[in-house]
């Protein structure tokens, strides 16, 4: 089976000479089409570069990346968007929703993006939030939800185009630890559910326990690779 | 584009002080341009009405009707010259005319014809006029018999007719011999024979042109200095330059359009970049988002020129009469369009802007 993610001896590096800034080195990963992987670490140590240029945010300075069997390594700024419209799910720290949106809305925006609009795309938005426990507040804007359910609607969103890699920044650094338990097992059950990958990246340690194997990452270096037990 | 439709459908306040400033920008362009209008229709209202090809004024004139005779003798030669279907003459005598229960005096153009101009009948009797609907705002009324000038000429008014002005004064369509009359004994210094006209008006055979024909009537008096109608229009005093002080006012007005919306999108998009790079990391273009922002830039040009086109239209309604101002339907088409362009290029100056938006930023 295709892995979801393939990178191959990654690095990127910021500015030139002496003021060149290796963010990550020599950087390799696969992530199998069903996996789920936790990517720790302390700040700065290259996560969000890692997880960036997993995501077609990002190119690298050398090295290949392959996302859902396509090589973005070299793509183009408007080939790095399709990828990200068609094969990869995000959800953000800080969670982004557009905020005059209701939470249907901001589902749908995902299949608008790509052109593609109607009861199908409906009948989706209106499933995933339904699975996600927000059958109610489908018509509520950002405003009007817990942070919980905010995070929820997101989780929704990076669902909504069926992608082959989901990547999570922090989604329960804003939560309390039982409201984070919540959400990581609904992130487990939402992600395995559909046979789709993920990375998350997390500072938390007890919330490793979700995922299938968890990978650190220091100074731009990935050093361990560790099987998880699922919780 | 919905993305940008539905923002301004639930967050209308946020762009109400672009709103607001568009709306008084397009009152403001809509009046100015009212009133450029209003100045040149109602200046040469008596002009564009004739149905005449050329006019022609006698070579000492200086294209002026005041300055200008044409006597019995050029008006036969200019008859002969080929391609003349028909000739006839048209004077004109501004003065003030005491009106019946008014103590103010109204401005008149006591306007002598033969031809038939258009939305006039053929001339009437001695002593009657047709008057133009602007002197109903000095209370002429139909039947009243006005005294013109300080001769007191008696002119009685038998009907009303429209958009038939000389250089801003009401109309009062006159026969030639009532217009002779009341130039001798208003203005005795520049007295009118028998015969003699200021203009000679001159209906063109099909398919001549104008142009040519007024040069062979020029070469034939070896006197005169003819124009075309649309030549005609423009030499009256002041016209041209009315025309440009205006237009340079509106170019003005325009420019100011484009900053205020340039200033206004660059601001918005500014606070938006958070925003805008959350949507390029979820598969949002450039040119999506920047779809949005022309969008939203002609949507509130449209609204602000709905609101502002409103406010001038009913301050137009109760203007009093003397000010000069009349909003044309093509005037209010195009200075939509050229609101919306504007708008348009003043969004535009976001574009750079927007398509460096980083969608990485998204993430951290």
């Amino acid at each position: 089976m295709t892995n979801a993610l393939e990178l191959h001896d990654i690095t990127k590096t910021y500015g030139e000479g002496d003021n060149m800034i290796t963010a990550l080195a020599s950087a390799t990963l696969a992530v199998a089409s069903d996996e789920m992987i936790a990517l720790i670490g302390p700040s700065g140590s290259g996560k969000t570069t890692l997880l960036s240029i997993a995501g077609g945010l990002l190119s690298p300075s050398s090295g290949q990346v392959i996302v859902g069997g396509k090589d973005i390594s070299h793509a183009s700024p408007s080939e790095l968007t399709e990828v990200r419209r068609s094969t990869v799910g995000f959800v953000f720290q800080s969670v982004n929703l557009v905020p005059f949106l209701t939470a249907r809305e901001n589902l749908l925006l995902v299949d608008e993006l790509r052109g593609s609009r109607g009861k199908q795309s409906r009948d989706r938005a209106d499933r995933l939030l339904d699975e996600l426990g927000l059958a109610k507040r489908l018509n509520n804007l950002p405003s009007q939800l817990s942070g919980g359910e905010r995070q929820r609607v997101a989780i929704g969103r990076a669902l909504m185009n069926e992608p082959a890699l989901v990547l999570f920044d922090e989604p329960t650094s804003a939560l309390d630890t039982h409201l984070g338990e919540q959400v990581m097992e609904l992130i487990q059950s939402e992600v395995k559910g559909r046979g789709t990958a993920a990375i998350i990246i997390t500072h938390d340690r007890r919330m490793t326990h979700w995922c299938d194997r968890t990978v650190t990452i220091l100074d731009g270096h990935l050093q361990t690779d560790e099987l998880a037990t699922a919780g | 584009m919905k993305l940008a439709w539905t923002e301004l459908r639930r967050r209308p306040g946020k762009f109400g002080v672009a709103v607001l400033t568009l709306t008084v920008l397009a009152a403001l362009l809509l009046f100015i341009a009212g009133l450029l209008d209003g100045l040149f229709l109602g200046s040469t209202g008596a002009i564009r009405s004739q149905r005449a090809d050329v006019f022609v004024f006698s070579d000492s004139s200086r294209e002026s009707f005041l300055r200008s005779t044409i006597t019995p003798e050029t008006r036969a030669v200019i008859a002969g010259v080929d391609g003349v279907q028909a000739v006839g003459g048209m004077s004109v005598t501004l003065l003030g005319a005491v009106v019946p229960g008014e103590t103010d005096l109204a401005d008149v153009a006591v306007i002598g014809y033969e031809l038939q101009p258009n939305g006039i009948p053929l001339p009437p009797k001695p002593g009657q006029a047709y008057a133009d609907e602007r002197l109903k705002g000095f209370g002429v009324g139909l039947g009243d018999s006005l005294l013109v000038g300080p001769a007191k000429t008696p002119i009685t008014v038998i009907g009303f007719v429209k958009d038939s002005n000389f250089q801003l004064q009401g109309g009062l369509w006159v026969q030639p011999a009532t217009s002779r009359q009341v130039q001798n004994q208003n203005r005795p210094d520049s007295p009118v024979a028998d015969g003699d006209f200021q203009v000679m008006l001159v209906q063109s055979k099909p398919g001549q042109d104008a142009g040519q024909l007024a040069d062979r009537i020029d070469a034939a008096t070896e006197a005169t200095s003819s124009l075309t109608k649309a030549e005609a229009e423009n030499s009256l005093p002041g016209t041209k330059e009315q025309r440009s002080t205006f237009n340079a006012i509106l170019a003005t007005t325009y420019l100011v359009v484009v900053v205020i919306v340039a200033l206004f999108f660059a601001l918005l998009t500014l606070e938006r970049t958070p925003l805008y790079g959350m949507l390029k990391a979820i598969g949002a273009s450039s040119r999506q988002l920047f779809a949005g922002v022309v969008l939203q830039a002609i949507i509130i040009a449209t609204v602000a020129f709905a609101i502002g086109g409103g406010l001038v239209a009913v301050f137009s309604a109760v203007a009093p009469p003397k000010l000069p101002l009349q909003v044309q339907p093509s005037r209010m088409v195009t200075s939509y369009l050229i609101l919306a362009v504007c708008s348009m290029i003043g969004s535009l100056l976001s574009l750079r802007r927007v398509s460096r938006i980083d969608p990485a930023q998204a993430i951290g």
